[in-house]
């Protein structure tokens, strides 16, 4: 097990140096000139040489990747150009700011949609089942950044209910789990929840009908368990696929929503990111795709070596 | 059947997510201003700022100051300079290259420390000096290019400052009225820009007291201002950047602040309706086409460029704004202290401009045909796509065919710098672009110098015209404040005359706020005051 963990670990070097020349060159192919975020537009040609040269963009593309790399492997991920803080900082700021988001969306959403994939596999066909159905098929349909707004038009611009943007009246560097925060994170977390809340209801709804039609429950039924054993059961056979697809959706919320960021000014990596575009920040841009990147990465290793240790049948193939 | 006796748990299972009622939001303290900024982010807070006028507006004159300021104190006359952190200056006549600045005595940095000839000239080595220990790259590529003229500098003695010009010219004080004064004996405590970022010390009328990036700042007042009049009667200003117009609104709406810059044209009927105050103000903007004057443009023919200038129903696109706009009589709006007197009006007449083309070779049975390079959003744009269209329409009437090469505003700011002759200006002869033009250089002078054509300038038509230079020439050597301005008049009649742009429009400057704001003068200028401003119970 722990040669097949270490063999694993191995193969993600190569991935992890690809993920780094992509990160590197996908940011520099794209049109627009990085100093734009620092020089007025009317800089002469003579100061925005000046500067070029200051952040090194005057020199060829394979130098600026192996000093950035260089960098990169002793954790340095550069200096944002547009605010000249460490890239490292902030992203770490919005991931921690992202996670918080994510991981109630996913709460909310793995919850709900449990609740609604049960309720329309034990009433297939009925009514409720089509309710539930139709409201996990809105949940993955639903443009997102839509829905934002319709929520700030309903909660914060007609009922004054929960605030509109931002992350709680002192910012994120003061967030606390108390209602003046938690209310900052209702709508956008909400937004974010019906994606994972929709496809882990079409899920469980799957499974759970699957399950029932199985003759080991009329087995436990005939053999005098009660309802509460059969739901119990019906529940463990449908808990390590939920979890997985959970896991999954998670992976996805935590690279952050551009749009559910930037509609509800979260600041997280979604909202970083568009700055970085717009700024045509470079560094904070490598530094922020690549840290999602080498999350995927290592989340992915995670699971391979967690899938592995609970069923060794993987590790043979 | 099991599952209906299974339906129970399920229904308990409900009951958990029904949600809770939500209490109102909490009311901040009395005296306390919280403005959603168009940027992304906190302005940068070192002196020199970022984020262009907006920067300059909340971070810039608040928490410093200049050697001289802008008078922000009218809504009513375009502003003009007023001393700042000199008293006053003047030009030697002998030698027009040496100025002298008369330094305010007595004035104290946030952190105690003292306003003197030398620590101004500390804060030009910070901006023009690459080898001084305190030269600061970001701070540099805001303010060197501000200052052209400057050639160097030296303390005289405690509170006299001399600036020497490369050759003479007039416009230094408009020059210097971009350039912040930080604190030298802050920095030296500090060592870094990086930590000085976290806790400024300027002069200014506000304190930092607060910063989290990309999120918030607030300012408190500085009770020690030296301008006794300008000590802000706020408790607080809370600055929070929200790039994104439709979460600006609903900001507003929700009462998370009293105070959005640039709503929307088309929020703005509701907003009004909805109780909150829109203010807007005549300010140094312009809205234009930049017509290029390369060989083989067809904007080459004054004819051509009149007749488009007659065909553009502004009044028609003031409609489509929502009246947001003040419709174009010239490159200055109307009113302006250089608008002079020019003899060619810019109104609505297709006759006459049919009556042009046809002169020139053209009409709608024969449209001449040509490319436009225009961008889908961009700081001051306005809403180009429809705003564009519009002009677009007005001119397939006179049988001036339009086609429009759009390009991302980032890339439109890099065909700009580069030129109407280079190829990445696609063949495009002219170019919707909106124009900062609050002082004489940046006003007039940038835009059509013979010797600022790409790559050495931002003359993106490359029009070159010798009496226009010789106007320029004057500009820069007419010291007479007065005098000065007549000249800048009669530049301002040959941009019209000539109607060397596609004059369209200015912005307005639209604000929005709740009727608790109180006290706001909104000046004809880029940058605030927001001294005088207080919150209402």
């Amino acid at each position: 097990m722990l040669f097949y963990a270490l063999k694993r670990l191995i193969y993600v070097l190569p991935v992890a140096f690809g993920v780094s020349v992509v990160c590197f060159l996908l940011v520099h192919i794209t049109p627009g000139d990085p100093l734009t975020a620092v020089l007025p537009v009317d800089a002469s040609a003579e100061l925005q040489a000046q500067m070029r040269a200051i952040y090194g963009f005057d020199k060829p593309l394979p130098v600026q990747y192996v000093i950035w790399l260089g960098k990169v492997l002793t954790g340095d991920l550069g200096t944002s150009i547009a605010t000249g803080r460490a890239v490292l900082t902030e992203v770490s700021r919005a991931v921690g700011n992202t996670l918080i988001l994510s991981a109630v969306a996913t709460i909310i959403g793995f919850f709900l949609g449990c609740l609604f994939g049960f309720v329309a596999g034990y009433y297939r066909d009925s009514a409720m089942d089509r309710l539930a159905s139709t409201l996990s098929v809105l949940g993955v349909s639903v443009p997102h950044y839509w829905l934002g707004m319709v929520m700030v038009i309903i909660f914060s611009v007609q009922l004054n209910w929960l605030p509109a943007t931002g992350a709680g009246p002192g910012g994120s560097a003061e967030w606390a789990w108390d209602w003046d925060h938690i209310r900052h994170l209702i709508l956008p977390a909400v937004t974010m929840s019906v994606i994972p809340m929709g496809v882990i209801a079409r899920t469980v709804r799957a499974l759970v009908a699957e399950i029932l039609s199985q003759d080991f429950i009329l087995a436990l039924a005939a053999k005098g368990l009660t309802d509460r054993g059969i739901f119990i059961h019906v529940v463990k056979n449908a808990a390590p696929t939920a979890l997985a697809v959970m896991g999954l959706q998670l992976g996805y919320l935590l690279g952050g929503s551009i749009l559910i960021e930037t509609v509800f000014s979260w600041p997280g990596t979604g909202f970083l990111l568009n700055a970085a575009i717009f700024q045509r920040d470079l560094p904070l841009l490598q530094g922020t795709i690549l840290v999602l990147a080498m999350f995927f990465v290592l989340l992915n290793l995670l699971v391979d070596v967690m899938q592995t240790a609970l069923d060794p049948r993987i590790q043979r193939g | 059947m099991i599952q209906k006796k299974l339906s129970s748990r399920l229904f308990s299972m409900l009951t958990i997510t029904a949600f809770a009622g939500f209490a109102a939001g909490s009311a901040l303290a009395q005296g306390t201003l919280r403005i959603g900024m168009t940027a992304s982010d906190i302005p940068l807070t070192t002196g020199q700022t970022d984020n262009g006028g907006e920067g300059m507006r909340f971070m810039g004159y608040t928490v410093y100051d200049s050697l001289i300021n802008w008078d922000l104190s009218s809504a009513d006359k375009p502003s003009d300079l007023t001393p700042g952190l000199a008293e006053s200056w003047s030009v030697d006549p002998a030698d027009k290259t040496r100025w002298t600045f008369k330094l305010r005595q007595g004035v104290k940095f946030h952190d105690g420390s003292e306003w003197t000839a030398e620590v101004a000239v500390w804060n030009f080595e910070k901006l023009l000096n690459k080898d001084a220990p305190q030269f600061d790259p970001r701070q540099s590529a805001q303010g060197r290019s501000r200052i052209p003229s400057v050639a160097s500098y030296k303390a005289v003695d405690k509170y006299t400052l001399e600036i020497i010009t490369k050759s003479p010219d007039a416009t230094l004080p408009y020059q210097l009225a971009w350039i912040m004064f930080s604190s030298k004996a802050q920095w030296e405590k500090l060592k870094s820009w990086d930590e000085f970022a976290k806790t400024p010390s300027g002069t200014g009328p506000w304190k930092l007291a607060a910063f989290v990036p990309r999120e918030r700042a607030e300012l408190v007042p500085n009770p020690d201002y030296w301008d006794k009049k300008r000590v802000p009667k706020l408790d607080k200003m809370v600055l929070i950047p929200l790039p994104e117009p439709n979460a600006r609104v609903a900001a507003l709406r929700s009462g998370q602040v009293d105070w959005i810059e640039a709503p929307a044209p088309d929020t703005i009927p509701s907003l009004k309706s909805s109780g909150f105050t829109i203010v807007t103000n005549a300010y140094p903007h312009n809205w234009t086409w930049h017509l290029s004057r390369a060989e083989g443009s067809p904007w080459n023919d004054i004819r051509i460029r009149k007749a488009a200038n007659l065909a553009v129903d502004r009044e028609g696109m003031k409609e489509l704004l929502s009246g947001m706009m003040i419709p174009a009589e010239g490159f200055f709006p109307p009113g302006h202290q250089w608008f002079g007197n020019p003899s060619f009006k810019l109104k609505y007449d297709p006759a006459e401009a049919l009556k042009l083309m046809k002169e020139a070779g053209y009409g709608p049975d024969k449209p001449l045909k040509t490319k436009v390079l225009i961008s889908p959003s961009g700081s001051g744009q306005m809403l180009p796509l429809p705003m564009n269209e519009f002009v677009q329409q007005n001119l397939a009437e006179i049988g001036l065919q339009v086609d429009f090469e759009v390009v991302e505003w980032n890339t439109l700011i890099n065909i700009w710098r580069a030129g109407a002759k280079h190829e990445s200006s696609r063949g495009g002869t002219a170019m919707n672009y909106s124009y900062f033009i609050q002082d004489p250089f940046t006003g007039v002078i940038r835009h059509l110098q013979c010797n600022l054509a790409p790559p050495a300038g931002t003359n993106w038509g490359h029009y070159c015209d010798p009496e226009m230079d010789k106007l320029f020439d004057q500009v820069r050597t007419t010291f007479d404040p007065a005098e000065q301005t007549k000249v800048i008049q009669k530049v301002h009649e040959k941009y019209v005359d000539d109607a060397i742009f596609l004059m369209i429009t200015h912005d307005v400057n639209p604000r929005a706020m709740t009727s608790k704001v109180k006290g706001f003068v909104q000046a004809q200028n880029w940058f605030q005051d927001f001294s005088p401003i207080t919150m209402a119970n």
